[in-house]
């Protein structure tokens, strides 16, 4: 078993609850940074974890912290993303389900260290009931004191509000995620400013995902330099990944990121192995905008050294053989799944998701998905996979938000990957249609652990 | 119908409007869109949204443009009880296919259709969030998890019998 920092209480009975939650140890991070820490001091510790964002990019929270303006008499605000909408991403949810004072907890110390008297949590619309649940912690933690006006008796003044987002995947990029908050489309904004200098209501605002905000509170109840030595390298601490796809044991596990992948995979502490006795086909371990990898180059890199479940580990080789840790939304594909049909369910979904205000993201994405039925649906044609290739490098850095990369890499990476699927597909148009390709890629035998 | 909210839902939208600072009341619009759809069978007419605007004292077209840009508002009447199924790529490869299939068949319904006895919609969206726990709809606030067609038959009787009860 390896260490549990954030779910390792998830599973008491009534956790939910303030009273249990308290009981087991919780708000003791509150307690400790209000009365004996002052801001500077928590940012300082939290640089030290090496505690990097856990919403995909990976970005060091210390020194985002780092980065917020402090003009004179302007309110600054920390928003909490919860809207978790990458596909194979569920993680939030569960932590947010069965642990709701933990988020709780990290929220107010973040905010206090960055001074925010009015906190968001911005929760993906179709999370109705967790929205119910955080509202419930909400009002427990203010009559306990830990939330309201003067928390503790140390003057510190904080509230959360808890914002139903409508159906929006693109609400989870942070300048779409303000426009929201602030009752908008949620177009992305240009930047800069950046959020930290003009953000909600063009006050500096902090924008951290769920996962990031709970790992504050080991931080500060431990210290930064003993979460530091939890995990390997740059991928300090733990976290958390939500497996699903064509496996024993779907679910969400909490990491320390030093075990490899095929132990995740394989081992009945996580997933528990491909199901139905299958074999490994395809994996997108970071959530669908990461690139997919062969079950080759998904258990050891491009070297052939063991690939481990960590940021450094899973980007190994870049693009060309490698993939990224990404929101840890991992996605298990076996032998009899169809790399085209995955990869036009995919664009399908980006193309729904565009907010169309960039040219090469809003029509880009319409043609992918068009090509790929046609593909799928045995009316495709040898150069509509140089033409795919060719929308989606005209996508990847040509827009104003993320988005359009995220687009773009999944097919970029099917393609480059599974090449001779697509080919299949297209020479077969009518044995496509009943079968599957399996696993003809590869030449050499997958190496699957007994 | 007439598009104004009860004295409830009223505090429900001063709760909602009181989260933000002074002057900043928009920021309301998106749970105050929730609150009234909620409110009003399920659907946003014209004329709610324009009660929105005035409520918000915002331009109708303010209201108009996120209404329509959001994908949980519906700008049509839907059934009583609406079968959002999520299609995407961990749903797919898990088996949404024959789900959807099989309340296409059972409901004589394709996706964006309501049943004749105006009981039930069928809707396909997108990754909701519950990939580990696929095939996947959401009904109403609730998500219904590991679906087989077995579990289909049995909530669609389930919400008859709700119905029929009402
Ligand atoms: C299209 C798009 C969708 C995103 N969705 C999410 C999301 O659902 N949750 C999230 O935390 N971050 C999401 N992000 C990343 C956020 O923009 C932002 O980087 C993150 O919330 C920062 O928090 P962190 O540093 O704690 O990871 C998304 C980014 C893009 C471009
Ligand atoms: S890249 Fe796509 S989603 Fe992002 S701003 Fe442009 S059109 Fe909108
Ligand atoms: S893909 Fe269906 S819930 Fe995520």
């Amino acid at each position: 078993m390896g260490v549990k920092l954030l779910l390792e209480k998830a599973n008491v009975p009534g956790i939910r609850s303030f009273e249990v939650y308290r009981r087991e140890g919780g708000y003791r991070s509150v307690e400790k940074a209000l009365k004996e820490m002052n801001p500077e001091l928590i940012v300082e510790e939290v640089k030290k974890s090496g505690l990097r964002g856990r919403g995909g990019a990976g970005f060091p929270t210390g020194m985002k912290w780092s980065f917020i303006a402090k003009p004179e008499g302007v309110p600054r605000h920390l928003v909490c993303n919860a809207d978790e909408s990458e596909p194979g991403t569920f993680k939030d949810r569960y932590l947010m389900e069965f642990i709701p004072h933990l988020l709780l907890e990290g929220l107010i110390v973040s905010s206090f260290a960055l001074g925010s008297n009015d906190t968001y949590i911005y929760i993906r619309g179709e999370y109705a009931w967790i929205t119910d649940i955080l509202e419930e912690a909400i009002e427990e933690a203010k009559a306990a004191g830990f939330l309201g006006k003067n928390i503790l008796g140390t003057g510190f003044d904080c509230n959360i509000h808890v914002q139903r987002g409508a159906g929006a995947y693109i609400c989870g990029e942070e300048t779409a995620l303000i426009e929201s908050l602030e009752g908008k489309r949620g177009n992305p904004r240009i930047k800069p400013p950046f959020p930290a200098i003009q953000g909600l209501w063009m006050r500096p605002t902090v924008v951290n995902n769920v996962e990031t905000l709970a790992a504050v509170v080991p931080i500060i109840n431990m210290g930064g330099d003993e979460y530091a030595k939890i995990g390997v390298g740059r991928s300090t601490g733990t976290k958390l990944i939500s497996a699903c796809g064509n496996i024993n044991k779907p679910g969400v596990y909490e990491i320390d990121m030093t075990i490899s992948v095929e132990e995740f995979i394989y081992s009945d502490e996580y997933c528990g192995g491909i199901k139905g006795g299958k074999q490994l086909k395809a994996c997108i371990p970071g959530g669908s905008s990461v690139p997919i990898l062969p079950a080759n180059l998904l258990l050891k890199t491009a070297k052939g050294e063991t690939r481990y479940m960590n940021y450094e580990s899973l980007s190994d080789g870049g693009f060309a053989t490698g993939s990224m840790l990404g929101s840890g939304g991992f996605i298990v594909l076996d032998e009899d799944q169809c790399i085209v049909k995955n990869t036009l369910t995919l664009a399908r979904f980006y193309r729904h998701e565009s907010c169309g205000q960039c040219s090469p993201c809003r029509e880009g994405t319409g043609w992918m998905e068009k090509i790929l039925y046609k593909i799928e649906h045995g009316k495709g044609s040898m150069s509509d996979i140089d033409l795919l290739w060719d929308i989606q490098r005209k996508i990847e850095g040509n827009t104003i938000c993320p988005l359009g990369d995220a687009a773009a890499w999944p097919v970029a990476a099917a393609i480059r990957h599974f090449r001779d699927e697509f080919e299949w597909h297209i020479n077969n148009p009518e044995l496509s249609q009943t079968s599957n390709f399996g696993l003809q890629h590869y030449a050499d035998p997958i190496h699957v652990p007994a | 119908m007439a598009y104004i909210f009860n004295d409830t839902q009223m505090a429900e939208f001063k709760r909602l409007v009181a989260r933000y600072p002074e002057g900043k009341q928009k920021s309301a619009l998106l749970p105050v869109l929730h609150l009234a759809q909620d409110s009003f069978d399920g659907w946003l007419p014209t004329e709610a949204l324009d009660y929105v605007a005035s409520l918000l004292q915002i331009e109708p077209i303010e209201v108009y443009e996120v209404a329509t840009f959001y994908s949980m508002y519906n700008l049509k009447p839907v059934g009583k009880y609406v079968f959002e199924v999520c299609q995407t790529g961990p749903c797919m490869i898990s088996g949404s296919d024959s789900i959807i299939d099989y309340i296409k068949q059972v409901l004589s319904i394709q996706p964006g259709e309501t049943t004749k006895d105006g009981l039930f919609t069928l809707k396909l969206v997108e990754c909701l969030g519950a990939c580990g726990y696929a095939p996947m709809m959401q009904v109403g606030k609730i998500f219904r998890e590991h679906l087989t067609k077995e579990k289909v038959d049995a909530i669609i009787a389930e919400y008859r019998q709700t119905a029929n009860n009402n």
